[in-house]
């Protein structure tokens, strides 16, 4: 029997990127809200440079409850789905935006309209067939001054390419047009970036830094990066990045408004007789509690979203809350952003200071920025170099041919080489497919005996074909930067567990195909939002966090000037 | 007291088990160049550890958490002909990545307790069938040939295959050697040094990533850095 509590507002389900940012608009309306949090608070102090134990151990996600639950996987239907070892997101105050590489991208304006534009300028057969894609409920130009607002909140660093239509060529002239500039000028460069920059203008492309959600400088009361290295799979020692813990949480805090529990483990998002929902359930320990809300919205990761939906059930939503037409879990897709190449230089690069989003962009073969016409795929991929290295994996690099993998010449290659190759990060479109879906697995459970969710999907012929292409045109940057030895990954082929997951909850008009609205509340459940990736029905050619709470503020604000309708008050 | 060499645990005891000074006055040399090619740990202290015992001295023997004597001078041998010492400094034995694997076999690699039992028997059963001697008396040679049939997979009696335990012990050894001296390995930095790798610090300068610079190590753990002790109690 659960313990009643006394009734709020609003339930936030999870306080991370996301959840982490629409409680401070539902704050600053005035309502009051119940963070239900499965992790803890962390701080710099927890966030050594210790490789070993960020990397290598992935701690702080081993300790977490994600990882009694991380979801099974398999490439289609024809195979049996099996559990790996690391769930991707993580279970604290703050989330995933703890030790997330913060690159914060906003997509471009055709990644909103893909179906539409597509079918405009090379007709409606280029469309994979077999694809679910469908065109945003709204353009990039709605989301616009909700991007703003994070960029501010949280603090990004970046230089605009578009400001109200005019053009910087040392940003992204591709970008979609921007209200104004970045609240903080980029990260800086360094020698190796520089000279990527400088091989990308040899070749006629226009190179960039981009965006990321951490501090180039002084902002508030944060500090500006120290680029010490361990940022990557690790929480910023200074709070220099714009995390959530450290930004728009403490911000809501303030207004005595945000009651932030942690170690909650929701276990359901109940629902009374009229088919609304009333609440949240979930365990704290051994104590099973029951927060009344007039709202919930559930701001998990995208594979607990569907997972806590499709464990929901009642008599009203006997497969799953807000899922009587079938479409939750439905549209899934994890990003392509494996397939890199890996080049070795013959000088040191001197990359042992830096962090992934302290980079290089090219959006010149990325989303429809080129002519598709001589192609025979849509879409395309973001080339992206960066300084990240640390010893433990700059001794296990590849030794391309050129010497053994134990032994005096093994030695001898890794401490000539240890500093001198890059591997490229290139992030490509990805489409949702009728094959590709999420689902609770029949057989696998958690340590509480609760379904894990199994993911079905692999990509097709599409992201393969533009894996290939920016390969080629990746091989050829790195060569005109001085590469002399150059590794291609495989294209790929199971879209495994990934921090960049979308899809399960879709955002559309059409109630039949999505599961929210174009203001992100269920079609079938009119008091109940949700936030994250699991809305975007595209993935466009670059990171999904920025988007998803730029998403997140829009709909917590949506909720705020429509209190009344929606929370039935 | 950033770099106080005294807080790292890989230099605060003196290793010299018997079975180690057959080999030390071997690798003396190595490794005395390699404190002179790249460290700045004071020598004497570097020289105190790798000294064998003399006559007057009492030779600390060093315990193992989880390994038998055993198995301890199997893995000890592996670990060197994997990322040996030789003309180019010292290596994974001089590290200690043994003590690196047994320390993490009582803990975070617990589960694999098994796996490397029975792989290092399997190795030194081969080594007596082929040889008539224990794996870490053979010769570097005779090592390098039976541990190529290991990752060949030409030898039984592992948990799984022959290869997947070299390559276990092969990623154990990079563990070990280049992880922070904190987890008993990298010890005196030698792993970092051997890279180049500056090591870890709070922040690094513009300069610090340009080729025109040179950056002086800093030796010391992410342990050392105020922020992640827990010295002073209480402290900011």
């Amino acid at each position: 029997m659960a313990e009643q509590l006394q009734k709020t507002d609003v339930v936030v389900i999870g306080l991370g990127a996301v959840g982490g940012v629409a409680v401070l608009p539902l704050v600053s309306a005035g309502l009051r809200v119940v963070g239900l949090e499965a992790g803890s608070w962390l701080s710099t102090r927890d966030f050594a440079p210790d490789e070993l134990r960020n990397n290598s151990r992935d701690w702080p996600q081993s300790v977490q409850k994600a990882n009694q639950e991380v979801p099974t996987s398999r490439a289609n239907e024809s195979e049996t789905a099996t559990q790996g070892s690391g769930h991707p997101m993580m279970n604290a105050v703050g989330g995933t935006s703890l030790h997330y590489w913060a690159q914060s991208w906003r997509l471009s304006p055709w990644d909103f309209k893909v179906v539409s534009e597509t079918t405009r300028r090379y007709g409606a057969a280029r469309l994979p067939a077999d694809s679910t894609v469908e065109d945003w409920p709204f353009a990039l130009e709605e989301l616009e001054p909700f991007y703003d607002k994070v960029e501010y909140a949280l603090g990004v660093s970046g230089i605009a390419g578009n400001v109200q239509g005019r053009l910087n060529s040392n940003g992204n002239i591709f970008e979609g047009a921007r209200a104004r500039e970045y609240p903080m000028p980029p990260l800086r460069s360094s020698g190796f970036t520089d000279m990527m920059s400088d091989a990308a203008r040899r070749l006629g492309w226009h190179p960039f830094q981009g965006p990321a959600a951490i501090n180039s400088q002084l902002y508030g009361n944060r500090p500006g990066c120290l680029y010490h290295g361990f940022c990557d799979r690790g929480g910023c020692h200074v709070s220099a990045k714009s995390s959530t813990a450290v930004t728009t949480i403490p911000e809501a805090m303030k207004s005595g408004l945000l009651d932030v529990v942690t170690h909650a483990r929701v276990m359901k998002i109940v629902t009374d007789s009229n088919g609304r929902v009333s609440g949240v359930e979930y365990r704290r320990g051994n104590d099973t509690l029951f927060q009344p809300a007039d709202v919930v919205l559930l701001a998990s990761h995208t594979y607990e979203n569907s997972r806590i939906l499709l464990l929901s059930t009642s008599g009203d939503f006997p497969n799953g809350l807000a899922n009587n037409a079938g479409q939750v879990g439905r549209h899934y897709f994890s990003h392509h952003q494996g397939a890199p190449v890996t080049a070795l230089f013959p000088h040191n690069l001197h990359n042992w200071y830096g962090l992934p989003a302290q980079g290089v962009a090219i959006d010149d073969w990325a989303d429809d920025n080129f002519d598709h016409g001589d192609v025979d795929f849509i879409g395309g991929g973001n080339l992206w170099v960066h300084t990240n290295r640390r010893p433990m994996s700059a001794a296990r690099m590849s030794t391309f041919g050129r010497a053994p993998s134990w032994g005096s010449e093994w030695k001898a290659f890794i401490m000539q080489n240890a500093d001198r190759s890059n591997s490229s990060y290139i992030q490509k479109t990805t489409l949702p497919y009728e094959s590709n879906y999420l689902d609770l697995d029949p057989t696998v459970k958690d340590r509480l005996g609760i379904p894990v969710i199994r993911i079905t999907a692999e990509y097709k012929e599409n992201e393969l074909k533009i894996a290939a292409f920016t390969q080629d045109k990746m091989e050829q940057w790195f060569r005109e930067a001085g590469a002399v030895e150059i590794l291609r990954s495989g294209l790929g082929r199971a879209m495994g567990p990934s921090t960049h997951a979308y899809g399960g909850t879709r955002m559309g008009d059409n109630a039949r195909s999505n599961v929210v609205d174009r203001h992100g509340f269920a079609h079938e459940v009119p008091n109940l939002g949700v936030l994250g990736a699991s809305v975007m029905g595209t993935s466009g050619a670059r990171n999904p966090t920025l988007t998803a709470q730029a998403l997140a503020w829009r709909t917590a604000e949506h909720l705020a000037q429509n209190w009344q309708r929606i929370a039935g008050a | 007291m950033a770099n106080n060499k005294n807080s790292t645990r890989s230099t605060s005891d003196s290793s010299t088990a018997p079975r180690f000074s057959r080999r030390a006055l071997l690798k003396q040399a190595g490794v005395a160049s390699a404190v002179a090619l790249g460290s700045s740990a004071p020598l004497a202290n570097a020289a105190s550890d790798h000294t064998p015992p003399t006559g007057n001295s009492i030779p600390v023997r060093e315990a193992f958490e989880t390994l038998t004597a055993a198995e301890s001078e199997t893995l000890d041998a592996m670990v060197d002909r994997i990322l040996p010492s030789d003309a180019n400094g010292p290596g994974a034995r001089e590290a200690r990545a043994v003590h690196f694997i047994d320390r993490a076999l009582a803990g975070y690699l617990s589960s694999q307790r098994t796996t490397y039992a029975l792989g290092l028997l399997a190795i030194d059963t081969a080594a007596q069938t082929q040889h008539g001697k224990a794996f870490h008396l053979l010769a570097p040679a005779q090592q390098d040939a039976l541990l190529q049939a290991v990752a060949n997979n030409e030898i039984d009696g592992f948990a799984s295959t022959g290869a997947a335990f070299f390559s276990l012990v092969r990623n154990h050894t990079i563990d070990g050697t280049f992880s922070d001296p904190y987890y008993g390995g990298n010890r005196d930095y030698i792993g970092w040094d051997m890279l180049g790798y500056p090591g870890v610090r709070m922040g690094a300068s513009p300069a610090d990533v340009r080729d025109e610079e040179t950056i002086a190590p800093s030796h010391q753990s992410a342990y050392d850095l105020p922020p992640f002790t827990k010295q002073p109690v209480g402290g900011a």
